[in-house]
């Protein structure tokens, strides 16, 4: 236990090294940034004082780590607000669509993966293996664009880019960010069906994402669980397949399914990056690709620190929640 | 066995190949080549993968052949014609042919695979190898930092790169190669573990070879098969990143023709002209499609753990 704590501390502090270390080589002179070409060199020197550049590196990262640690990413110059208040502004709405694109990835992928691995090379098993290679292969950001050119614009079913219809921007008083849970709190099911429009075509490509990762790894796991010994034993004893494959199978399954689940949980909120950029988003992944095209380093790293932050803290859960199912782990 | 009375059949290359007790090392590893091409072939799926990867280099090399007009010659008079006999993927916003325009652009997605690999896998395996035989505090150093690139988000982190040193090519490659070395690290450990306490290894050092010449000449060897594995899985993650940077703006930068940045620059006409943006996915999704169909066929074949 302390060793895992001890190496996800590591973790997180070569995390915030390297974006140190990616701040500083930056072309751009953040002092001449600051006071413009034209500034005196005392103007300059003095500036540069400031900001602490003079120091040497290794003050420089334990300035800037006192400063992370105590939430402090800096202003962002595209939105002149801190950083730190930016992000939690735009990340509930990374949340709601990252959510229920793995609750969709769940919902498929699992009973594909099962599927799969029961009809063992016969058709199913071909079907599906194709459909999560094909999650595999294809550009998220370029299957969102054929999703709104079929789905939003020949079709209509569903609503277009952003997150809600600007006629019910701010109807619903803000709880938790999320629109969906707050338009229920409210009881407004006009505003969440909106919502649900919106959400759910760049849920269900980035759902397609998850659900691809899922089947293939609940396949590998059941088909090897298939061939153990209790299996067979259930069988002889004259238990229904259904029962065997679904309850038996499945349940042992389901202990290393969950680390795979929180691991893919993590992919999605790096793959919505892409993805909010196609949908307009209003989510971290906009914030941090509008901030890098504006060479917004304070948000970018901001942003990056955050998103880092989640992976590990991810990562961390599903070896604990490994531990706590699986006895033999701990 | 029938195996004498085949071989004879076939020639003398396919006996000398198989032979069961070959004269030299180089017909020793020639022949396992030979034996493992035999097991690839057998798998359909593989082999269209390897086609795949073969008509993308054949594209590449050949472009000025099949197409003859320019990927960056611009006609305002025939911008954002639909696909035809004349243009037969349509044009694009400033009238260039997007046909010829994906099939230059072949070139930059197998120089960005081709150069993130050679730059990735020989650093992965003398991480690997390093920390794998020399073991005790270097081993720990290592695996530190390669766990600590390995709990990053990938994409996060080569965006964070590339908006540091600046769009482009080259440093989308850097980007890319600098947040995908970690897993082939692991695996030339997991495999240098395996091998350093062989007899033969022993039988080596007693020889009188250092660490260098051990690690470098017989165990760094033995990880190539596992690290093919590993490339082979790679490649289309590979092609995706370096599409989605170019989509964000931050790979090659126009005129080049880069599939992501072309999808980037058909985006405004999705609704309207839907192959400006549909042809450049459509090929990267069979590039990409093909690679992760090579790489299952090669782990099948290389790597008998799995499967």
């Amino acid at each position: 236990m302390a060793r895992v704590l001890g190496s996800v501390a590591l973790t997180f502090l070569g995390l915030l090294l390297v974006t140190f270390l990616i701040g500083r080589v930056v072309p751009i002179d953040p002092v001449l940034a600051a006071v413009g070409d034209r500034a005196p060199a005392e103007v300059y020197e003095r500036v540069k004082h400031e900001l602490g550049l003079h120091l040497p590196l290794w003050q420089q990262f334990w300035i800037y780590l006192k400063k992370v640690l105590a939430g402090d990413f800096g202003r962002s110059v595209l939105t002149s607000n801190p950083v730190l208040v930016d992000i939690r502004r735009f990340f509930p709405a990374t949340l709601e669509l990252a959510t229920v694109a793995t609750l969709i990835g769940v919902a498929l992928g699992i009973p594909m993966g099962v599927i799969a691995a029961v009809s063992r090379g016969r058709l199913a098993d071909q079907v599906i293996r194709v459909v999560s290679l094909l999650g595999y292969s294809v550009p998220t950001f370029w299957l969102g664009l054929m999703g709104l050119l079929l789905f939003y614009g020949r079709l209509g079913w569903v609503a277009g880019p952003g997150r809600i219809d600007v006629a019910f921007e701010d109807l619903v008083p803000t709880v938790t960010g999320v629109i969906m849970i707050d338009s229920a709190l409210a009881g407004e099911w006009e505003v969440f069906g909106n919502a649900l429009s919106h959400v759910i075509l760049p849920a269900s490509i980035l759902g397609y994402l998850s659900l691809a990762y899922l089947a293939r790894m609940t396949r590998s796991f059941m088909v090897a669980e298939l061939g153990q010994e209790y299996v067979t034993t259930a069988r002889i004893k004259g238990l229904s397949e259904r029962r065997v494959v679904w309850r038996h199978a499945l349940g042992n399954v389901m202990v290393p399914l969950i680390t795979v689940i929180a691991l893919a949980y993590a992919n999605l909120l790096e793959g919505s990056v892409l993805t909010e950029t196609v949908f307009a988003w209003p989510g971290l992944g906009q914030y941090i690709t509008s901030s890098l095209l504006s060479a917004d380093m304070n948000a970018v790293l901001g942003g990056t620190i955050v998103v880092g932050t989640i992976f590990i803290g991810l990562n961390l859960l599903s070896d604990l929640l490994y531990r706590l199912v699986d006895p033999r782990a701990r | 066995m029938t195996a004498t009375a085949s071989t004879a059949r076939l020639g003398p290359w396919r006996a000398w190949l198989l032979a069961e007790t070959p004269a030299s090392r180089a017909q020793a590893r020639l022949g396992q080549a030979y034996v493992a091409w035999l097991g690839f072939r057998r798998n359909p799926l593989a082999m269209i993968g390897l086609g795949v990867l073969i008509a993308l280099v054949l594209i590449a090399l050949l472009a000025p052949v099949l197409t003859s007009r320019s990927p960056v010659a611009q006609d305002l008079g025939l911008r954002l014609k639909p696909p035809s006999a004349q243009f037969w993927f349509g044009t694009d916003e400033l009238g260039r042919d997007i046909y010829t325009r994906i099939l230059y652009g072949s070139r930059i997605t197998l120089v960005i695979v081709g150069l993130v690999v050679i730059m990735v896998a020989p650093v992965g395996l003398l991480i690997g190898t390093a920390a794998g035989y020399l073991g005790g505090w270097v081993d720990t150093v290592l695996m530190r930092v390669t766990d600590v690139f390995l709990a990053f988000p990938r994409l996060i982190l080569a965006l964070a790169f590339v908006s540091a040193l600046g769009p482009g090519i080259e440093n989308a490659v850097i980007a890319i190669a600098f947040t995908a070395w970690p897993p082939y690290a692991r695996v030339a450990r997991a495999e240098t573990l395996t091998i350093r306490r062989s007899d033969f290894i022993a039988a080596i050092r007693l020889q009188g070879a250092g660490p260098l010449r051990i690690v470098l000449g017989h165990v760094a060897p033995l990880c190539t098969s596992s690290l093919i594995v590993r490339v082979g899985q790679d490649m289309a993650g590979i092609i995706l990143t370096a599409a989605g940077l170019g989509f964000l703006g931050l790979g090659a930068q126009p005129p080049a023709p880069e599939w992501g940045a072309m999808i980037a620059s058909g985006r405004r006409f999705l609704l309207d002209q839907w192959w400006v943006a549909t042809m450049p996915g459509i090929s990267i999704l069979v590039v990409s499609l093909g690679f992760n169909l090579l790489g299952d066929g090669l782990r099948d074949v290389l790597d008998p753990k799995v499967g």
